[in-house]
């Protein structure tokens, strides 16, 4: 058990350079308490992999270091960080049966025959593989060959961190619940540092206590997933948070106001003036803008297209060449395709070069 | 209802490939089965002669020797290649230039025809001329392929694993590059010490080209004939006369055609009866290792 910190890491897998586009990994800074539930989300591409393997020591990085407790165990071999890693695709040995497999890394490690052995059961009871302990783990579905590789994960008792790279993106949706909710009951009874990697953004949101959203090699945003949800750091994870995301349109900003499309909105909150060059965009999470009747105060707006997903509705809107997506409860009486969009101002965000800004209560 | 149409017209369209595996196949080997059981005394006349030839055969102290000659040869072929092929492609790189300079270089000895191979090592071994036979005479180390029947079977296995222990590194190399990064990185988790690793995870991956580096190797060499042949001729004495060898001396040096013919049957049901037990037991190896539980 340690808490693990990442100092100025970087990686490049060309070696190192002075081209920051050579980096898979950019600078990054990150520090994983000890217990914590940690989800490491983002796209395909975006070095959540790269930076898993870091931390486990298949990769050496090409700048910066890795702590365990204030230790540095940069150039620590794997084999002896104590740490556990599931990957995505299931990895058994074939000539082994499941009992062999999942007390290969206790064998490895030199225990005895009578400390494997009950917990070996145990972890097979836990992970429905208790029937076919000694079947060949080859002759096995994909499915089972997976929960090995997942117990060949579990099974040490005092590993430094469980690092998870999508590790049920070949199990059924059914029982991909079901594991997930046996790893939380799992952490939440052993305390585990357990680091889980997926583009999934509902497993990372039900798996976590705090999401690391990741971008293009970097870290742009560590919270909860309220945090993630109403205030998100950067125009990007509303975009991928959430279903659909955030709603992001360029506006103009004065003081407390905002024009959109030449349409004023008054915010709760005052902001600083801006320069000229910057960017600025306004987010709103669908869930917070509502549609009026036509003659009501709001942004005048074309229904373009009602999408009826069973708990709510999503409305396609557009201002000019300005689209929103619209969650409502019901159709609540709306007829024609005018309405009026209404913005819950509370939960406005301001943008400036895809980074939030904080306003101050006037 | 749908009327089932009979057209028995479409045999002729097979009928090229009956034809072409007539004349390859069937009609040459059915002319080596009619020889083994009739005599001839020459001008065409055959006479029938039952079981006799067979019988010789079984009976026949040449034969039991060159068999025997064949099994010992092929033991030591398959002993040494299949470890020595299996090690070097574990040593070679992964990836970088030096893949593309072992892949030519080991491809190398399997690009020259085997008489070729036969006449470099002739020459190679000579104690006269050869680098490999003058070096070891100024040794004062008593080498003579000519005369030396131990002499003789070092220089052809040397020959052998020279022109044929890359086959085995390609196949194994394959194998070995087929194998997924995670596995070593599950294993790197596990705390797998390299032993292991090959043992668990290389080894079993690569069975399936073992197998048929195995067989080959096993059919190549149990049917050797050209190398051995121009080097020593099967000499010195009879010492290095493997079936094919005997089986030629048999058929056209004295032109017993009949005892050739049972021969070479007798010849092709044991490899194809070695090959059926090497398939068998291979392919069997990985479960029969699992059923003994934990």
């Amino acid at each position: 058990m340690a808490h693990i910190t990442l100092k100025d890491i970087a990686h490049s897998y060309t070696g190192a350079s002075d081209n920051p586009d050579d980096y898979a990994l950019k600078k990054l800074n990150l520090t994983w308490r000890d217990g914590g539930a940690y989800a490491l989300l983002g796209p395909s591409g975006c070095g959540k992999t790269t930076l898993l393997n870091i931390i486990s020591g298949l990769l050496t990085p090409t700048k910066g270091q890795v702590l365990f407790n204030d230790e540095d165990v940069t150039r620590l071999p794997t084999e002896q960080r104590n740490i556990a890693q599931i990957f995505q695709f299931p990895v058994i040995y074939d000539t082994m049966t499941v009992f062999q497999n999942l007390a290969f890394p206790l064998k490895n490690r030199g225990r005895t025959q009578v400390e494997i052995e009950p917990r070996v059961i145990e972890l097979a009871k836990m992970l429905g593989l208790e029937n076919d302990l000694y079947t060949k783990a080859q002759h096995l579905t994909a499915d089972a060959k997976q929960k090995i590789s997942l117990g060949r994960g579990l099974i040490r008792q005092s590993v430094n961190a469980i690092l998870f790279d999508e590790p049920l993106t070949v199990i059924d949706p059914q029982l991909k619940w079901e594991l997930r909710s046996q790893l939380k009951y799992l952490h939440k009874q052993f305390g585990f540092t357990m680091i889980y990697v997926t583009h999934d953004q509902t497993e990372a949101l039900t798996f976590a206590d705090e999401v690391i959203v990741m971008y293009e090699g970097e870290i742009v945003q560590v919270g909860t997933p309220e945090a993630l949800f109403e205030r998100p750091e950067h125009t990007f994870v509303g975009y991928f948070i959430g279903s659909p995301g955030m709603n992001i349109t360029p506006c103009e900003l004065k003081g407390d106001r905002i024009f959109i499309e030449g349409h004023e909105i008054t915010l709760e909150t005052h902001y600083k003036e801006q320069l000229a060059s910057a960017k600025i965009e306004v987010g709103i999470r669908p869930e917070y803008l509502s549609l009026a009747q036509p003659q009501d105060k709001g942004l005048p707006v074309n229904i373009i297209k009602i999408d009826d997903i069973g708990r709510h509705k999503i409305a396609r809107v557009a201002l000019n060449d300005s689209v929103f997506h619209v969650v409502m409860p019901e159709m609540s009486g709306m007829t024609g395709d005018k309405a009026s969009l209404v913005f819950d101002t509370a939960h406005t965000n301001i943008y400036v070069n895809d980074h939030l800004i904080a306003g101050e209560k006037p | 209802m749908i009327q089932k149409q009979i057209n028995q017209k479409a045999w002729f369209m097979v009928l090229p490939v009956f034809l072409l595996v007539a004349f390859s196949a069937v009609i040459p080997l059915m002319t080596v089965v009619n020889y083994s059981f009739q005599d001839t005394f020459g001008s065409n006349k055959f006479f029938w002669v039952g079981m006799d030839w067979f019988r010789d055969l079984m009976h026949s102290e040449r034969f039991h020797d060159a068999f025997l000659r064949q099994i010992a040869f092929s033991s030591i072929i398959l002993a040494i290649e299949i470890p020595l092929g299996i090690a070097i492609a574990l040593a070679m790189p992964k990836k970088g230039w030096g893949v593309p300079v072992c892949l030519i270089s080991m491809s190398l000895p399997l690009l020259i025809p085997w008489n070729v191979v036969g006449t470099i090592w002739q020459i190679f071994g000579r104690v006269d001329i050869g680098l490999l036979g003058h070096t070891l005479a100024s040794l004062g180390i008593d080498y003579n392929y000519t005369q030396d029947p131990i002499a003789a079977w070092l220089t052809i296995i040397a020959m052998d694993v020279w022109h044929w222990t890359s086959l085995v590194v390609l196949l194994s190399y394959a194998g070995l590059c087929s194998i997924p990064d995670a596995y070593y990185q599950a294993a790197k988790i596990d705390g797998a010490s390299r032993i292991s690793v090959f043992r668990y995870i290389q080894l079993p991956k690569m069975q399936g080209v073992l197998l048929i580096a195995v067989l080959l190797r096993f059919m190549d060499s149990f049917m050797i004939y050209t190398e051995p042949f121009v080097i020593t001729g099967g000499g010195p004495g009879n010492s290095t006369t493997f079936m094919s060898i005997d089986l030629v001396k048999m058929a056209i040096g004295q032109f017993d055609l009949g005892p050739a013919a049972a021969m070479s049957l007798v010849y092709f049901l044991i490899i194809l009866l070695l090959s059926w037990v090497f398939y068998t037991v291979m392919s069997n190896v990985g479960e029969e290792s699992s059923k003994g539980g934990a």
